[in-house]
């Protein structure tokens, strides 16, 4: 399968890229690692004009602490996030996350930046940004804005990043000593989640429980007042609204959101 | 667009459309047709190559990307006098293969594994190729292969 045709564009800079962006606005897509991307250049379902390259940025690949913030580069690869010294300590569930997408191949090239623009519900990454309060910082011609995670993901493939902005940084308060977990239910060892559950400081996310990744809200409330694990990991269906298939009806679904969630926490609280 | 790229430490150099992608520039532009495509869908590794050093799956990184980097293909891990590479002749005297599709991509899979872990056990083997598929399901010896080039006892 061969992608239809494009211009290829490669930026040299950040403010290139934006440059860029500005002159071929909707008709370009920025490609990152390319691991969500291509794929669906290839099966057609994307057809960009252009192709705006940022992999060569390195000025956008970094982890460092910054006062109470952990602060990650947007074209950060997941085999990089999955070692980084920082994150190990103050951000575990990000690392611990990042080393279990797709595979090594696949975590060679893909970056958090691209799994969290994609935004696609049945990602990982998505649902440990959500569940690490981050706050997602954009560059674009107006400059730059910072959008919490829990206004980021809009809909399915959707967020309001504008086709002249770029994803530039993910800062989240660190999580030095925060409990933390994660759980995701494959049928065979590189599928997507069918269900995953990602929980930092009581701070529940799930993965493919709706069109978008979501906060266990019942459960984290029942945690906070005092519920026990048991009782909390119950209420973790509430509100979701799963996809229903052939091979794991919504029902399932919810089955596996209140089990995974239970060991998650269970996890998270032998950790702390 | 004009990409070059190191393949197996000789410069190929080539005016090729901009959808083009690394596997095909490493078949039909290079040449070396030793780098299988199998699913075309990032999930079976059978293209999986080097590039600087990493294992990718070459049908899901253009060749643009990989303009002025290193790449190694199955064909490069040979020495200059012909000598086996050592995850080819662990491949080799373990009977890592059936039908030898999947060989090429799991053996750069295993280099690639091996430079980040030179001692794993057997199921951080399984763990570490779980982005290979062997449609012959020779899980077995291939797990066998990379321990015994890994320098380790291999115990079945």
């Amino acid at each position: 399968m061969i992608p239809a045709s494009f211009e290829y564009l490669r930026a040299s800079t950040v403010d290139d890229a934006l440059a860029l962006l500005a002159s071929h606005g909707e008709e370009a897509k920025v490609l990152a690692g390319g691991h969500s991307l291509l794929p669906l250049m290839k099966l057609r379902l994307a057809a960009p004009e252009y192709l705006v390259d940022i992999g060569p940025l390195d000025e956008l690949r970094y982890v460092r602490l910054e006062g109470a913030d952990v602060v990650i580069g947007a074209l950060s690869r997941y085999s990089d996030l999955t070692r980084d010294p920082v994150l190990l300590e103050h951000a575990p569930l990000l690392a611990h996350v990042s080393g279990e997408v797709g595979d090594r191949q696949v975590r060679h090239r893909g970056t958090i930046g691209g799994s969290l623009v994609h935004a696609d519900a049945a990602a990982d990454l998505p649902a440990a940004v959500l569940a690490s309060d981050a706050v997602l910082v954009a560059r674009g011609p107006a400059g730059e804005r910072r959008i919490p995670a829990a206004e980021f993901f809009l809909g399915p493939f959707t967020t309001p990043l504008e086709p002249s902005e770029l994803l530039t940084e993910i800062r989240l308060p660190a999580q030095t000593g925060q409990g933390w977990g994660f759980e995701k239910f494959t049928r065979r060892a590189i599928d997507w989640a069918m269900v995953g559950v990602t929980v930092t400081g009581g701070r529940v996310g799930l993965v493919n429980m709706g069109g978008v990744p979501l906060r266990a809200t019942a459960t984290e409330q029942a945690l906070a007042a005092g519920a026990s694990i048991e009782d909390a990991a119950a209420l973790a269906a509430e509100g979701t609204n799963p996809p229903d298939e052939p091979h794991a009806t919504a029902e399932y679904r919810r089955h596996l959101a209140r089990v995974l969630t239970r060991r998650a926490l269970t996890q998270a609280a032998s950790r702390t | 667009m004009k990409v070059s790229i190191e393949v197996n430490g000789r410069p190929v150099t080539e005016e090729v459309p901009d959808r083009t992608l690394l596997v095909h520039f490493l078949r039909d532009t290079a040449g070396l047709t030793a780098t299988n495509i199998g699913c075309d869908t990032t999930s079976c590794g059978a293209c999986t190559v080097l590039l600087d050093g990493e294992s990718v799956k070459s049908c899901t990184v253009l060749a643009a990307q990989a303009d002025g980097h290193a790449v190694t293909t199955v064909e490069g891990l040979s020495g200059a006098d012909g000598a086996l590479h050592p995850v080819q002749r662990a491949f080799r005297e373990q009977h890592g293969l059936q039908c030898g599709f999947c060989t090429p991509g799991m053996i750069m899979a295993s280099v690639s594994l091996l430079a980040d872990n030179p001692e794993p056990t057997r199921d951080e083997v399984r763990a570490g190729l779980e982005g290979n598929l062997c449609r012959c399901t020779g899980y077995h010896n291939i797990v066998s292969a990379v321990i015994d080039a890994s320098g380790q006892e291999v115990d079945r």
